[in-house]
Parts: structure tokens; C-alpha cells; sequence
């Protein structure tokens, strides 16, 4: 790793920004997220290593940037249990979980079964209704829609919870048990035989 | 004069985020194939940067002359 540098890449922290603003326009935005699952799994898959969080991550990149910015950021260790195995693997299930009933959510509509839900659900507990989708091309189908709001409130949830745990604790806590951060170590640790 | 004191990383506690190569002022730190952060002791100044930004909190100082002789 060389000595700071201003490239590409350190404007990355506008991503998360941009990526909310676009969804809260147009909802079907929320797709351009899987860059954020897609790539870091193919960095570590493929190059065995975790180049994007080391180097592209615009989320981890942001709450630096507002740390930096707005000190809010208290600058204590984050509760050792954070960075646990347990805690991080268990989060991991957890996050994989929601994700799979996303999926399942998908298909329902996909196959009929159920209709489009819009909402957005934040911490999966509070849903609020979101359709301001004037722009919607009415070809698109229903379950690209449905995937769309599903994705999206996994999106604002996780980066809730890391606002919240980077302004108690360090700038990036929510790094310590991301579930891309955990699922690409561990892939990284596997490939180059480490003890996970 | 190296510093007395250089930062060493707990790699079974390192979540490989790199929160502290980003922050190192001297490139010091490399992240290890994704798995964790490894630091050079040889270009490490013993700043404490690294230290005060890991989330995981799994970096430690030690101290040159105890580790070496
Ligand atoms: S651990 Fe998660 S939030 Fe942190 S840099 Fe990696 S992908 Fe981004
Ligand atoms: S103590 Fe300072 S010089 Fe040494 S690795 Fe940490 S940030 Fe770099
Ligand atoms: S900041 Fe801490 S947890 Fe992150 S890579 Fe460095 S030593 Fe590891």
C-alpha cells in the first residue's frame, strides 16, 4: 500500500449518496447496489484478496469522510464482541437470511403468488410506504420492482446501522461485521489457507 | 532514530477492513492477501494513526529494544 494518494478512488465515499438519491427518484436504481455484493465477492473469489474494501469501498470511504468532517465520531474502541467470530459470522447468517427471503419475495411476485409490496422497510422492522416512482415505464416487470424495494431497504438498514456504530464508536465499526467484509475475508482466508 | 515503540497487528482480530493503511502516514501497512493487516516495523514511525482508527481495535505497540534482544 503506498503513501496516501488522491485518484479515482477516493471519490468513491459519493457513491453511497449518489446510489440513495437515485433510488429515492426512480426505485429501480436500487439494482446498481449488487456492483457493492458483486464485486467485492469477485475480487476475493478471483484475486484473493479484499481490494474493494481496501480500496473502493465508497460506504467504509463515507463514514471516514464524515468522521473527518463533522466530527461525530467518538473515537472509542467499538465492544470486543463486535469483532468476534460468533457476532460476525452470526450477522453474516443474518444479513444472508434477509437476503434469501428478498429472493423468495421476488419470485412470489415473479410467479403470481403475491402482489408488489412498495415499501421501503428500514431495519426490517418499520415500513414506509414509497411510491414515488413517477418516472416507472410501465413495461418493467413487477418483480424487478419488488427485488428493487427489497434491495434498497437492505441498503438504507445496513447503512443505518453503520452511521449509528461509527458516531458511538470508530469511524468504520460497522466494518468490523459487514457482511461483504466478513464473507470476503473468510473467502480470502480459505483460498490462502489461513485459520478462519 | 527508529522509534522506540512500532505497531504490530493481531491478525486473529484483524477483519482486514484497512481503515489503517488508509491512515498510515509512512505505507507501512499492507493488507495480506485480504486476511490482515501486516506491518513493517522497519518503516513503521510508531505514529499511533493506525491505532486510533481500527474498528477492531486489534493493534498493539511494541517495544523495539524488548521485542529484539
Ligand atoms: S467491510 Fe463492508 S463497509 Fe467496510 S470496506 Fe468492506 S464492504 Fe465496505
Ligand atoms: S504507528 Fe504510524 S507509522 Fe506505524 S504503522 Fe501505524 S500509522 Fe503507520
Ligand atoms: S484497521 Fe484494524 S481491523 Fe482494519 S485492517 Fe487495520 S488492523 Fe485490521
Amino acid at each position: 500500500m503506498s503513501v496516501k494518494k488522491n485518484n479515482f478512488f477516493s471519490y468513491l465515499w459519493l457513491w453511497p449518496i449518489i446510489y440513495f438519491a437515485l433510488g429515492f427518484f426512480n426505485i429501480l436504481f436500487a439494482w446498481l447496489g449488487m456492483f457493492d455484493v458483486m464485486l467485492p465477492i469477485l475480487f476475493a473469489l478471483i484475486g484473493g484478496n479484499k481490494f474493494f474494501c481496501n480500496h473502493m469501498c465508497g460506504r467504509g470511504m463515507l463514514f471516514t469522510v464524515i468522521t473527518k468532517k463533522f466530527k461525530i465520531s467518538s473515537g472509542k474502541p467499538a465492544p470486543k464482541f463486535f469483532s468476534s467470530k460468533y457476532f460476525r459470522y452470526g450477522f453474516l447468517i443474518f444479513f444472508m437470511a434477509m437476503f434469501t427471503s428478498i429472493l423468495i419475495q421476488t419470485y412470489f411476485v415473479y410467479s403470481g403468488t403475491a402482489n408488489l409490496k412498495e415499501f421501503i422497510k428500514i431495519l426490517w422492522a418499520f415500513n414506509i410506504p414509497f411510491s414515488l416512482n413517477l418516472s416507472m415505464p410501465s413495461q418493467i416487470p413487477a418483480w424487478i420492482i419488488q427485488f428493487s424495494y427489497g434491495f434498497y431497504s437492505l441498503m438504507l438498514s445496513s447503512t443505518i446501522i453503520g452511521l449509528i456504530v461509527m458516531a458511538l464508536y470508530r469511524p468504520r465499526t460497522w466494518c468490523t461485521f459487514c457482511p461483504m467484509g466478513s464473507m470476503t475475508q473468510a473467502i480470502c482466508k480459505i483460498k490462502n489457507h489461513q485459520p478462519l | 532514530m527508529p522509534s522506540k515503540f512500532y505497531a504490530s497487528c493481531n491478525k486473529n482480530i484483524c477483519v482486514s477492513c484497512g481503515a489503517c493503511a488508509v491512515e498510515c502516514p509512512r505505507g507501512a501497512i499492507e493488507i495480506w492477501k485480504g486476511c490482515y493487516a501486516v506491518i513493517d516495523k522497519n518503516i513503521c514511525v510508531g505514529c499511533g494513526l493506525c491505532k486510533r482508527i481500527c474498528p477492531a481495535n486489534c493493534i498493539e505497540f511494541l517495544n523495539r529494544e524488548t521485542e529484539e534482544n
